[in-house]
């Protein structure tokens, strides 16, 4: 029967914006209205990944793919697509480098270079129905690990597979497991570090949103492994989906016996509990997690001892990143040979990318390790936004640091990108164009880090806030030379002696925008970069939009006449930089 | 055993040991700041938090903390490296950075911790210059006044207020930048549970804590003629002083603290040890009559002002078990201000007494109400062993260079059992001593109970006095008393008599004592002392002070009678716990 279709609505965060709040329920509505509620599947799923598209509603079995839909979209759906079966031509993705309509997912270069292992079910299964997780082979590799494999065999192939943290240490899972299922004792945790802070990041969000059961089939499995009957989600509170979510999932599991006693009639027992934090950045530190968890002040603590060792209530604990679980599942039933051979040498599998900034196909992607920038940004991302001058990409997030254009081709892994001077962090990538200045970028992270800092120790709490104040001068033009050497001082020691790890990589925005682009400091430092706004005289045709615009009044001159504006008044506010028609007017 | 090498130099030492200590070993001095170790007293804060003693391990690109970095086998470091000398002067910069320079006029001037550390690495620029803290100075209670801006988030004061004796007022709060140690929600410290033991004070390397200066308001009183004004030493002060004026720690400076006191012009000067003596003979006698009338068990001291408060606010439901006896200060200022002004020719209020404390308790002690008689105050003005050093500097007295003199007459007379009360185990030695005498009938041969002495943190000792197994429990540290309350809370302890005292090692370890910086062997050295004046003095029994007998026999009649609970016994208050 041809209309036995299912329709994929996303259901996620960026998707539920107030004026697409109500689109399910709506569809319903419609589909009831024109009789097809019984006929037609409709599921509530999450992110597709392409959320500067959203809302997007894929049509299966057709693998047709409709995006920015507004409600008065949804009748011609279901008059053109559903009952006549014509293909909705204005709502299919248009590619933004050739122009050319895209109908099908398989055949949009921003799926075709793309390979989900974590995101594997995310946009295509019901995250409240386990029987939709189940179907797709879901607690399958449990069942196996729990049947087939001892503890130490399930540890051997995640080493073997050669997985490493997500979370953005990049530290080998496997003998993360290893060493805590080593220590002595029967009271270990498995604690899953769900607070992801780095801003722009939402790819441990999205797996909690679409996939919960792939990241507590995984948790149960590394609670097999390591000799642990408790796992502990460490959420911050500000996913209530992703909240809501869980618990729906975490009951689920207990129901059909995959959480609680005697999972599948082995010996073990499991079970898992949620602890949300509070949003704090540093509690995403795997120390200060756990004192967040404890119910102490969330700071870090010298390491080591590591979790490992003495985590959570002083007792052995793994702490994984929610990726770095979702990824489990699918090593045990395909195999480490499998997940080894994705990658390159020492960086295994896939990563999940949030891709922000001036870019086309803002969303969340996938790719094999080793995929170079270049692919990402122009193949998958679609390229730069009003296909302006790529400048740099910053990843990492407030640890990370800027990747220029030199560095396009460079495949991208764990050691490559810390060899820039950037890392892997938790996988924000934001691109940058020839418009972005190097300097407010990187006070813009440093007010993030000194806000952020826990102010435990001297260097990150004082050091941060003087580097900010010093970008601050800079980008206020009250500088002066001296102070590029002082800032360089305090980034290199705030580096090398800073407690945690989030304090010793707090300098990396400003480091690595001095190494590529210290020649925009300069220009701040000497007081040569031009800070205010121009009028080109001969391209101005004297409308007089800019001076009616301007709200200081800078802006002289007669009608039909070029304009001019008095730069020791401009406050570089930019309208008449937005008003001008025929681009006369030049940005500082 | 593990081999380690630091600067080259091959040394081996025992596993845990820190790269600190094991540098130490090797003559290599590495500076701290927030680090502190009071190990004999269970005090050790080691957060890694200033990143002043920070080194460099070979092969590892971050430095480390050498307080806090445990050695290993095969280990490498090396301490002055320019990457670890330079990490250390930025972040002392930092911190500087963040400091009012008002060196010249703090309390700490001369005797702070960070100004040691600024000369001894070097620092004469502050590179990183901006914004400084700025919070409300606190000076809300009686004891102690905080100024978060002198704030270098050490942590100490949070490790003893925290672990060390579990009162839990002072925190790190907020975040980044503003991120300061102080009681939850910026409350000010006279509204919390803040027992004022002052341990935060006396840990503190800055002067974010200090005890509330009363100088002067003592040199006024000495200054107007109209005015008699008396003074009172405690028993810890005298082994204490002499470290303020370049002496050994441990001297023992009774006769020079005399001298000092006259030459600063006081108009009598008593001694607290005749107050602790009196103390002695109405605790013992209220123990003999709990004992004798099935009163309440166990009891507890009262002679210590911290610990009071902190049984107000923690265990408002077992006020009933301390003793209802007046700390020795509060006495013996009730009894100058009754027995001794009947014989003067002025007005009440015009006699003021002063004491001089290793506390800063005993300030807010003095200003509790119960503690007055007729509006007027049993102790007018409370000083610490500090602020007595610094008047003595002030009055240009050469304290090392003093003859020795004696107390005045009758109110300065005391034993040795009045002279331990200066340490942990001391009140309750000296309570054993009267309570054996009177239960028994019998002549106390060897008064050193050497089981009710040492530094561990919870002692429990039974005394046999005839019949009577007579069983002790013993703490010092409030977290220390906590555990002991605790478990006679579940009935899980049975005493007779518990000694608590607020502060590690008892009033030798007081808050109001010349600083130690983190050296326990000061503290061990006072103990020492304390118990050398109690083994030279004639007589070490409470009750054979003939003075206080004098006391009773003239003026207040029987011990535990109406008179001396009139003015030798107090009331408690439950308090909240904020």
């Amino acid at each position: 029967m041809i209309n036995n279709r299912t329709l994929l609505i996303c259901d996620g965060l960026s998707c539920k914006t107030p004026h697409k709040v109500q689109m399910f329920n709506l569809l319903q509505k419609k589909l009831e209205e024109n009789d097809l509620i019984n006929t037609i599947n409709l599921v509530k799923t999450s992110c597709f990944g392409i959320c500067s598209q959203g809302p997007i509603i894929k049509v299966l079995p057709d693998d047709i793919v409709y995006v920015n839909i507004k409600k008065e979209d949804l009748d011609l759906i279901i008059t053109n697509h559903l009952l006549q079966n014509n293909i909705v031509d204005k709502l299919l993705y248009i590619n933004p480098l050739t122009k050319e309509k895209i109908k099908k997912e398989k055949e949009s270069k921003f799926y075709q270079k793309q390979y989900r292992i974590a995101l594997r079910n995310c946009g295509l299964i019901d995250p409240e129905n386990i029987n939709e997780y189940i179907a797709v082979k879901g607690y399958e590799a449990l069942a196996t690990v729990l049947t087939e494999n001892t503890p130490l065999e399930v540890i051997d192939i995640i080493k073997k597979a050669k997985l490493r943290g997500r979370g953005g240490g990049g530290f080998p899972t496997g003998l993360k497991w290893e060493f805590t299922a080593k220590q002595p004792g029967n009271e270990k945790y498995v604690i899953c570090n769900a607070d992801e802070g780095d801003p722009g990041a939402f790819m441990d969000r999205s797996i909690l949103e679409g996939d919960p059961h792939s990241v507590l089939e995984a948790m149960i499995i590394a609670g097999y492994a390591i000799g642990a009957n408790q796992g502990l989600i460490y959420l911050r509170a500000e996913y209530p989906l992703a909240i809501k979510r869980l618990t729906i999932a975490i009951n689920q599991a207990k129901n059909y016996g995959f959480l609680g006693k005697n999972i599948f009639e082995s010996n073990f027992s499991f079970d898992i509990e949620i602890r949300l934090g509070a949003g704090a950045f540093v509690c995403g530190e795997e120390t200060a997690l756990i004192h967040s968890m404890e119910g102490k002040r969330g700071e870090p603590t010298k390491k080591p001892p590591f979790p490992s060792v003495s985590g959570f209530r002083s007792k052995p604990s793994s702490v994984n990143n929610v990726e770095t679980f979702a990824n489990i599942p699918s090593i045990i039933l395909n195999g480490y040979e499998w997940f080894s051979s994705i990658g390159t040498e020492n960086s295994k599998g896939t990563k999940v990318f949030a891709l922000a900034g001036k870019i086309n196909n803002i969303g969340l992607i996938e790719v094999p390790m080793g995929t170079t920038l270049r692919e990402i940004i122009y193949d998958i991302g679609g390229g730069i936004i009003n296909n302006k001058k790529f400048k740099a990409v910053q990843s990492g997030g407030p640890s990370g640091g800027v990747i220029p254009l030199e560095y396009l081709d460079t495949p991208i892994d764990y050691e490559s990108l810390k060899e820039i001077g950037s890392m892997m962090g938790s996988g924000g990538l934001i691109v940058l164009d020839e418009d972005d200045d190097m300097v407010k970028l990187a006070k813009f992270y440093l007010d993030f880090t000194q806000d952020e800092s826990c102010g435990k120790c001297t260097p990150c709490r004082i050091g941060t806030k003087r580097m900010y104040e010093i970008l601050d001068r800079l980008t206020k033009m009250e500088s002066n030379p001296d102070d590029l050497d002082i800032l360089e001082d305090l980034a290199i020691n705030i580096k090398n002696s800073s407690l945690c790890g989030l304090g010793q990589t707090a300098p990396n925005p400003v480091l690595s925008t001095m190494e590529f682009f210290k020649e925009e400091y300069e220009a701040y430092a000497y007081k040569t970069k031009k800070h205010t706004y121009s009028i080109i005289a001969n391209k101005c045709i004297g409308c007089t939009k800019c001076a009616k615009v301007c709200p200081v009044e800078c802006i002289t001159g007669s009608i039909k006449n070029p304009h001019i504006i008095d730069e020791s008044q401009c406050i570089a506010c930019g309208a008449c930089y937005t008003v001008c028609p025929v681009n006369a007017v030049e940005k500082p | 055993m593990v081999n380690v090498k630091i600067n080259g130099i091959q040394i081996q030492v025992p596993e845990k040991t820190t790269v600190l200590e094991a540098a130490k070993k090797v003559g290599i001095h590495i500076p701290t700041l927030c680090y502190l170790k009071l190990g004999d007293f269970g005090i050790v804060n080691k957060v890694s938090s200033c990143r002043v003693c920070v080194v460099e391990e070979v092969g590892k690109s971050t430095l480390i903390p050498s307080c806090s970095s445990e050695v290993y086998e095969g280990m490498d470091i090396i301490t002055n490296s320019s990457k670890s000398l330079n990490a250390r002067r930025n972040n002392l910069e930092l911190l500087l950075s963040n400091h009012p320079f008002e060196c010249l006029v703090c309390e700490k001037n001369l005797d702070c911790e960070l100004q040691s550390l600024a000369d001894e690495l070097n620092i004469n620029e502050i590179h990183a210059k901006g914004e400084k803290m700025k919070y409300p100075i606190d000076r809300s209670s009686n004891s102690i006044v905080r100024d978060p801006n002198k704030c270098i988030m050490c942590r100490r004061c949070e490790t003893m207020c925290n672990e060390v004796q579990t009162v839990g007022v002072l925190n790190a709060i907020n975040r980044g930048f503003s991120v300061v140690v102080a009681p939850a929600f910026h409350l000010e410290l006279a509204y919390t549970s803040c027992t004022y033991c002052g341990q935060c004070v006396a840990v503190c390397p800055t002067a974010a804590l200090t005890e509330r200066n009363d100088i002067q308001k003592v040199w006024r009183a000495l200054a107007n003629e109209k005015r008699h004004v008396v003074v009172q030493v405690a028993p810890a002060v005298r082994v204490a002083i002499g470290e303020m004026f370049g002496m050994e720690p441990g001297t023992i400076s009774t006769g020079k603290v005399v001298t000092a006191l006259k030459r600063l012009g006081f108009d009598a000067i008593f001694d607290t040890q005749f107050g602790a003596d009196l103390t002695i003979i109405e605790e013992a006698n209220e123990l003999v009559h709990r004992i004798r009338h099935g009163g309440v068990l166990p009891m507890l001291t009262s002679c210590c002002p911290a610990w009071v408060k902190f049984f107000e606010h923690q265990f408002p439901d077992m006020l009933d078990i301390p003793s209802t006896c007046k700390s020795p200060q509060t006495m013996l200022g009730a009894i100058i201000k009754s027995y001794y002004l009947k014989n003067l020719d002025i007005l009440p209020r015009r006699l003021k007494v002063v004491s001089i404390m290793p506390c800063v308790a005993k300030k807010a002690e003095s200003a509790r109400p119960e503690l007055s008689k007729e509006e007027l105050k049993n102790v007018d003005y409370v000083l610490s062993t500090r602020e007595f050093g610094r008047m003595i500097k002030e009055a240009g007295i050469d304290f090392a260079a003093l003859e020795d003199s004696e107390f005045d007459s009758l109110l300065g007379e005391s034993t040795g059992a009045g002279a331990i009360f200066g340490t942990t185990g001391g009140v309750i030695e000296a309570a054993t001593r009267t309570a054996y005498e009177m239960l028994t009938g019998k002549s106390l041969e060897d008064v050193d109970f050497k089981q009710l002495r040492g530094l561990e943190g919870v002692r429990e000792a039974t005394v046999k006095i005839g019949d009577l197994d007579l069983k002790i429990g013993i703490a010092h540290g409030l977290g220390n008393a906590r555990k002991l309350l605790e478990s006679i809370q579940a009935g899980k302890s049975h005493f007779h008599a518990i000694e608590i005292m607020a502060c590690p090692g008892g009033c030798i370890g007081g808050g109001g004592q010349p600083y130690h910086h983190g050296d326990q062997e000061i503290i061990k050295k006072r103990q020492e002392a304390i118990y050398k004046i109690d083994k030279s003095l004639p007589r070490r029994k409470s009750h054979e002070n003939e003075m206080v007998l004098k006391l009773y026999e003239e003026y207040l009649g029987t011990p535990y009678g109406e008179k001396a609970h009139d003015l030798l016994h107090t009331c408690y208050v439950p308090k909240e716990r904020i």
